[in-house]
């Protein structure tokens, strides 16, 4: 499957121009490597060999601005799993009838299997989710578009345990939040303001006018766009802006039915039905509303959209998220200069992700902090891995040239070390600074997890129900590329471990398991 | 830092006389098993905010069965095992029952006076959010007023207790550090889930070590292994020495002991040796839809929940006489069933108070009679004990803290002395 990334890779390079001739005879520095570790979720072989073609921007604009659709083989192996059959809707209508038709069943015995069997196809359903959030985060040429992919679903977070999410989850996390990953914050706001997840998860579904449920609604200002009133973001709402908004809001929900809702002649031009979404307008507040100020005449779904509009202009949000996108690439506490920089980026371009990641990544003091190895800027060059991006920076680079098999182990290791996929329970996503993952236990996890993965014994290439597959053996971490690209980068004590090492797993572990790589 | 603890706590149960705590006898009450120094607290978190009307019923109330036409218990009845059981109260009442599930483990220390229940307590935080109460539950802090932003110390009220004990050895029995367990003193974790032996020798566990001195995760490395090692040698031992003889001479099934009473019955082990400030949190709790009563899912919970802590309190051994066990969840639910055989998310909940000489066998707390009239916001058990005045009534009797203190634990709480001690 990498090997069809490769050409992939490859192909686009000579399509995005073919330059960076001086860039191949370049030194890579320790500079070039922190900065593909917060570009990707973690360099091999491939990322290195293009990054020193194209050169860093334009390495960073292909990245920017991926091809739509997943490299072949990628492509291919998503095709075959079973989310990829049926879209959320079809699913939850089928489970409302099997629910139906269970309760109806006559023993207590029979309605418990049935039950089970549901169950299992639920568990299927998420766990097939992640395991495709995997694959592309292993083998997707365009790394940044999956890290963005996940840094949005944590920051539009849903629980996969919550009501029929998990059914919904995988459409959820294919055409809300990718597809707009790298795009417009507008768009990926309105994509999961008109999601059945994220109208489930936070219970806007239930809500009606006259029967407000304001939760979506407060985490609407405060995780998803404004940040906390009266916090860093210089945010200002009130209680009042919260059920002003939540009246905006109502009428968004879920279908009930397949078929569309039948209404009277005044209200059936307002019904908005696209799968399992719907706008219910006979559930919709229609009187004006007040959000920010603002007001909002009463019309019906195109309410919905003028205020994420008004939402996404105010200065705080462009504050909050670039705030937050730093947070995540570039330090826990990043330089407020640059926050600002890409803030300004954010309300000039309208809120073009993109552009607001390109004036990060390029940011010259960003820079300046990853080439300084004096220390002087040493708190803001360095950023912990969170689970996400150990686990899966540690198997792109054991297991760059072998497809795994098995995603078991890895949607294990998320969970122990507290980072599970569609596994935080609140709305508010898990912290991206490094106090939530460097407990004791969290660390010696990490490297009991370096050993699996070090000394081959970890599964991955076992079939999905754990019976042996292929023997795949031992990573051969001591390549040609570590020598190159990871070496000089590394601390004299690691290079020390690495001396006292036995055997090439236990080479593999320590190199996994050292301080360096728990760096980006 | 924790080195110096531990040898302090050394020191204390060595008899030496501990510098930093306060005289007895500033209590008006000085109780006679847990003294400050050698005693075991253990808090047990249910994530998901358990139904304890199904737990601690309230069975003499017509209300109770009005509300809960398929999930409720039946009054007590000695031929139907699904029954509710009766729980003898002291003044002769038959007003309350124990969910059967919890017959063969927990009834033994109510009738030993070893287990009391406190009903109508909670936090002050009416929100019925899990994570807000969760969160707010954890810090310990006073619930701020509406609109004001949440008081937060960046710390848990089981991290300042251990800063307030000098020579406290806390420890987290989870993944990772629970809210609770965070703040400024150093708390190992480990989840005893299945974790057993550790896959690195001590030449291993060197290299590895050496590669962070110097770097902000020494300690931290260090706590780590220490603990995965003690953790390891347990596993090892559960498997082939005295720990196996020692659960086996215990009670003859405890060495097929399996989930939740596996980890518990560890978790003792190494609270015995090593820890005397402990937390372990169980999921599962938020039972919106198919609660089910004396079968079901909560039926299940409760009965690996009670094999856990009965098995805790044996594997304790002498050391029970001197362990305090509160059990609590973030809120409780509502009383009266929903549309789909489950509850919602509702306020008061009823904690549970165990130990070697916890004054047991009762209802501790103020309590409010089982009608509509008593619920909260006609949906669920008001509050009539605060979390952390119960708690720092507890706290004060088992480490004789002063107010000072307590007040470093839960600022501005009024601790109140339940007399569970």
């Amino acid at each position: 499957m990498r090997q069809v990334s490769v050409i992939g890779l490859l192909a686009a390079a000579l399509i995005a121009g073919g330059g960076g001739v001086s860039g191949r005879t370049a030194p890579f520095t320790r500079a070039d490597l922190r900065w593909l570790g917060r570009v990707t979720f973690g360099v091999d072989s491939q990322i290195v060999g293009s990054y020193r073609k194209l050169g860093r921007e334009k390495f960073l604009d292909a990245q920017l601005h991926p091809p739509k659709d997943d490299p072949g083989g990628l492509h291919a192996a998503i095709a075959a799993l079973t989310i990829s059959q049926k879209g959320a809707d079809a699913r939850v209508f089928e489970i409302r009838q099997e629910n139906q038709r269970i309760n109806a069943l006559g023993s207590d015995e029979e309605k418990q299997k049935a039950r089970m069997a549901l169950n299992q196809a639920a568990n299927l359903a998420v766990y097939e989710t992640a395991r495709r959030h995997l694959m592309r985060a292993i083998d997707s040429p365009w790394q940044l578009r999956e890290e963005m992919t996940w840094f949005w679903m944590n920051h539009f977070s849903v629980f996969s345990g919550k009501g029929n999410v998990r059914y919904t989850l995988a459409d959820y996390e294919e055409q809300a939040v990718r597809p707009h990953a790298l795009g417009k914050f507008r768009d990926l706001v309105l994509a999961t303001a008109t999601s059945p997840a994220m109208l489930e998860y936070l219970d806007n579904a239930q809500s009606a006018a006259n029967r407000i449920n304001e939760n979506y609604a407060r985490e609407l200002m405060e995780l998803h766009t404004l940040g906390v009133s009266g916090g860093p973001s210089g945010s200002r709402y009130t209680q009042q802006d919260v059920q002003e908004l939540a009246r905006v809001l109502t009428g968004l929900g879920l279908a009930a039915t397949p078929q569309p809702l039948k209404l009277g002649p005044q209200l059936a031009p307002l019904y908005v039905r696209q799968g399992l979404f719907e706008f219910n307008p006979s559930r919709h507040d229609r009187n004006t509303k007040t959000v920010l100020g603002e007001k909002i005449a009463g019309k019906g779904m195109d309410e919905v959209e003028t205020a994420v509009t008004l939402l996404c202009r105010q200065p705080a949000t462009a504050r909050f998220i670039s705030a937050k996108l730093a947070t995540y690439f570039v330090a826990d506490d990043p330089p407020p200069a640059l926050v600002d920089r890409m803030a300004r980026t954010f309300e000039k371009t309208d809120g073009d992700i993109a552009a607001v990641l390109r004036v990060m990544f390029l940011d010259k003091e960003f820079l300046a902090a990853l080439a300084d190895d004096a220390g002087g800027h040493r708190e803001r060059a360095t950023k912990f891995k969170d689970p996400m991006t150990f686990v899966v920076s540690s198997v792109r680079l054991a297991y760059e040239d072998k497809a795994l098999t098995n995603y078991h182990p890895l949607v294990g290791w998320l969970q122990q070390l507290g980072e599970p996929l569609y596994g935080r329970v609140t709305p508010d996503g898990y912290p991206l600074g490094e106090a939530a993952w460097t407990s004791s236990g969290q660390m010696v996890r990490r490297f009991e997890i370096a050993r699996a993965i070090g000394s081959g014994n970890a599964g991955l290439f076992n079939n999905e129900d754990n019976s042996p597959g292929t023997a795949a053996g031992f990573p051969m971490l001591t390549s040609r590329f570590y020598y190159d690209a990871i070496e000089p980068s590394l601390g004299p004590r690691t290079r020390a471990a690495l001396g006292k090492s036995n055997s090439q797993q236990e080479w593999n572990t320590v190199l996994l398991a050292s301080p360096d790589w728990m760096e980006r | 830092m924790t080195l110096s603890r531990r040898s302090l706590l050394k020191l204390a149960l060595a008899g030496a006389a501990h510098p930093l705590l306060p005289v007895r006898g500033i209590v008006s009450q000085a109780f006679a098993a847990p003294g400050a120094a050698d005693a075991k607290f253990l808090l047990v978190f249910l994530r998901g905010g358990y139904d304890a009307a199904n737990v601690v019923i309230p069975v003499g109330s017509p209300f109770y069965y009005e509300s809960r036409p398929t999930i409720a218990l039946p009054k007590p009845d000695p031929v139907n095992p699904l029954a509710a059981v009766a729980l003898a109260l002291r003044d002769g009442s038959a007003a309350w029952g124990l969910h059967p599930a919890l017959k063969d483990t927990m009834l033994p220390l109510w009738d030993k006076q070893q287990l009391a229940f406190v009903p109508f307590a909670g936090s002050d935080d009416l929100t019925r959010s899990h994570f807000e109460t969760q969160d707010s539950v954890e810090t310990g802090m006073p619930v701020a007023a509406p609109g004001a932003t949440p008081h937060s110390y960046g710390s848990g009220f089981l991290n300042r207790l251990a800063a307030t004990l000098d020579g406290a050895t806390p420890v987290s029995f989870t993944d990772g550090l629970p809210t609770v367990m965070t703040g400024q003193v150093v708390v190992p974790n480990v989840s005893l889930k299945g974790t057993g032996r550790s896959p690195f020798d001590n030449r291993q566990m060197a290299i590895l070590a050496g590669m962070y001195e110097g770097t902000r995760f020494e300690p931290l490395i260090a706590e780590g292994f220490d603990l995965r090692k003690t953790v390891a040698e347990q596993a090892e031992m559960m498997n082939t020495g005295s720990m196996a003889a020692e659960m086996q001479a215990a009670n003859c099934n405890a060495i097929t002991a399996k989930g939740f009473e596996l980890e518990a019955r560890r978790m003792a082990g190494l609270m015995k040796d090593k820890f005397d400030i402990a937390f372990i949190d169980v999921g599962g709790w938020d039972t919106h839809v198919n609660q089910g009563n004396g079968q079901g899912q909560l039926a299940n919970l409760l009965l690996s929940l009670g094999q856990g802590l009965a098995g805790f309190a044996e594997q304790m051994g002498p050391a029970w006489s001197r362990t305090v066990v509160v059990v609590i969840s973030e809120f409780g639910r509502t009383f009266r069933e929903n549309g789909t055989r489950g509850t919602d998310h509702g306020h008061g909940s009823v904690y549970w108070v165990l130990g070697g000489a916890v004054q047991g066998g009762r209802l501790a707390g103020e309590q409010v009679a089982v009608t509509p009239q008593g619920l909260n916001q006609n949906r669920d058990w008001p509050v009539t004990t605060e979390y952390r005045a119960m708690l720092g009534g507890l706290f004060r009797r088992i480490y004789s803290m002063d107010t000072g203190r307590l007040s470093q634990v839960f600022p501005d709480a009024v601790p109140r002395d339940l007399g569970l001690i």
